[in-house]
């Protein structure tokens, strides 16, 4: 069982795997494109294109600090390097290198955060990167992108790569189910509308878009029309998409497999807040670390599920 | 402008470096805050590179690809650097009277996104040499043999990165890139000797395969001689630990005021225009 599955989605890559893919198959187009690793190519997936370009491949061990300044210097001569590791380790290790070395001078850099969220499972918390998007979105000029699923996931790759200048790709470690198995418009900033809706619309990224269509199918049965937008890109958050789901379905729930400090819920909150402020709700890992467990079993404990959604939906509803 | 390898005699260097000094107390001076004597530490190194042919750089065209690097990895000494870069060409002297003011490229540490030449930007300790380490890479990558030199204070050496860096830097075998110790003595709140003691430098980075010298940075035939020898180790990454004194070329003025570490502060007017004197 999966959330996504009531709603006909069938299961799909790993955003990791995907992006492992992707990034192999645009190595050539993408002369530029270097990886650094710490040491985790296998987990995050930049090893097969490790193995097909050889020369363009660092892997320095396990110094993420290291890890991130030597990509500001690829990045400062010329190149555009993709440097890959847990997104806990990445963001909360090297913080101040990707503060120095790649936020504050602007540079050219790819940061990918595999394991994210408490799905890692079993692992454990030490593992689970729940506070990466507040961090990440705290950097002046940094692109911040959670995609849903492996076409999202794709699409993000190559964006994140014909983009010049500091993003962040978050990335998850079980499969997922497939969201748009038709394809889809994919563009840096800008919302993807997956279900329309009147009543009340859930804005989710990464593995909560699957979840929020079972929630929205859940409620459709009980005659509430939701709307359901993939906001993958956090920062810049879709201002326009905010704006126009909080005045035609005047209520918010925001989902994401995060803390509730400075992730998409804060993003979309503030956005709403300056154009048309309408009653929200949060749905997200909560205020703790977590634990070890199966996914499905982690996701349920810790609400991230289609009847928390649901919940949320039915009380924003009515404030 | 030095893209010749022509090298100007001991003497000229000398005369170079005393300039630059003047600068630094000047500008320091002027701008009201800054690290003067963590600076004039520097200087003989910051000018043997510049000026002494080891550099090969193109200051109206600061984007050469296949430019040679200098970083400023102790980010707070700028302003030895500023005064290179402005004798060098890149902008105007006069300019070094900005320092530190609103508006002003010349900032309190080096911001490469305000200021052409500038290779990183620094001042939160640890991070030149990785960020040198992944411009030697990406030379090698484009099979430019340019040439990397970052500058570490010996208080920044205790940040782990730097020794995350000495370990990558051998395993990539960077022959060209070279890291120098501006060693002298002292940091923010005294001696590093008292403060963290990573010394002695030499036997710690050799036996991660590098090609190491120690010599006495504020004799510019010694940092010549180290400089030469440097370039000519290709197969592996070079250090040269430069023993200097903290705000060397003006001791007289600051053992006068009590205070031979003199950190992160001007001169007052009259002990500027003392060490201008000595300078002169």
């Amino acid at each position: 069982m999966y959330f996504g599955e009531a709603s006909g989605l069938k299961l799909g890559k790993a955003t990791r795997d995907a992006f492992g893919e992707a990034l192999k198959s645009l190595g050539d187009k993408f002369p530029n494109v270097v990886t650094v690793d710490g040491d985790v190519g296998n987990s995050t997936r930049t090893e097969p294109f490790a193995k097909v370009f050889p020369e363009r491949a660092f892997n320095v061990g396990i110094a993420e600090s290291n890890m991130v300044s030597v990509a500001g210097g690829l990045a400062s001569a010329g190149k555009t390097p993709v440097v890959a590791s847990f997104a806990a380790f990445l963001l909360c290790n090297a913080y101040d290198q990707i503060r120095m070395s790649v936020a504050f001078p602007n540079l050219n850099v790819k940061l990918v955060g595999s394991h994210a969220g408490i799905s890692i499972g079993e692992d454990g918390p030490s593992q689970m990167g729940i506070e990466d998007v507040a961090l990440a979105s705290s950097f002046p000029g940094m692109v911040v992108m959670v995609p849903s699923d492996e076409i999202t996931t794709v699409k993000a790759t190559e964006a994140m790569l014909e983009h010049v200048g500091p993003t962040y790709l978050r990335l998850g470690r079980p499969a997922v189910p497939v969201i748009y198995e038709d394809g889809c418009d994919f563009e840096i900033g800008k919302a993807i509308q997956v279900r329309d809706g009147d009543d009340v619309t859930v804005i989710a990224n990464g593995i909560m878009v699957a979840t929020a269509l079972d929630a929205a199918k859940q409620l459709e049965a009980e005659g509430v029309s939701v709307r359901v937008l993939d906001m993958h890109t956090v920062k810049p958050i879709d201002d326009a998409a905010i704006a126009k789901a909080a005045r035609e379905t005047q209520a918010l729930v925001v989902a994401e497999e995060h803390g509730p400090a400075g992730g998409l819920g804060a993003a979309v909150a503030i956005s709403a807040s300056k154009s048309a402020p309408v009653p929200i709700a949060y749905v997200n890992s909560g205020d703790c670390y977590a634990e070890s467990g199966d996914p499905q079993g982690l996701l349920e404990k810790y609400g991230l599920t289609p009847s928390a959604i649901v919940d949320a939906a039915r009380s924003v509803t009515q404030r | 402008m030095s893209t010749d390898t022509t090298r100007p005699s001991i003497d000229d260097l000398q005369a170079k470096a005393k300039v630059i000094r003047q600068h630094i107390v000047r500008m320091t001076t002027e701008a009201g805050s800054g690290h003067p004597s963590s600076s004039l530490s520097a200087t003989e190194v910051v000018t043997a590179l510049y000026f002494g042919g080891y550099m090969q750089y193109d200051a109206n065209r600061p984007d050469w690809n296949a430019r040679d690097r200098f970083i400023m990895s102790k980010g707070h000494a700028c302003p030895v650097l500023y005064a290179a870069m402005a004798e060098a060409g890149y902008f105007p002297t006069e300019d070094l009277m900005t320092l530190r003011k609103l508006g002003s490229p010349l900032e309190g540490h080096p911001n490469l996104r305000r200021l052409d030449g500038i290779e990183a930007s620094t001042g939160s300790l640890g991070q030149g040499l990785s960020i040198g380490i992944g411009q030697a890479l990406a030379c090698r990558i484009d099979r430019l043999e340019s040439k990397v030199f970052v500058m570490i204070g010996d208080g920044e050496m205790g940040e782990g990165q730097v020794w995350e860096a000495i370990a990558t830097a051998a395993k990539y075998q960077l022959g060209s890139l070279t890291a120098i110790i501006d060693q002298n003595g002292f940091q923010q709140t005294g001696a590093t000797g008292d403060v963290l003691d990573l010394t002695p430098f030499q036997p710690k980075i050799e036996s991660f395969g590098w090609h190491v010298q120690t010599i006495n940075g504020n004799d510019m035939g010694e940092v010549v001689a180290a400089l030469d020898a440097a370039a000519a180790v290709t197969d592996r990454p070079t250090a040269i630990v430069s023993k200097t004194q903290k705000g060397f070329g003006i001791l007289p003025v600051l053992e006068e005021a009590g205070d031979l570490n003199f950190h992160g502060k001007p001169l007052p007017a009259d002990m500027c225009e003392k060490a201008l004197e000595l300078l002169s």
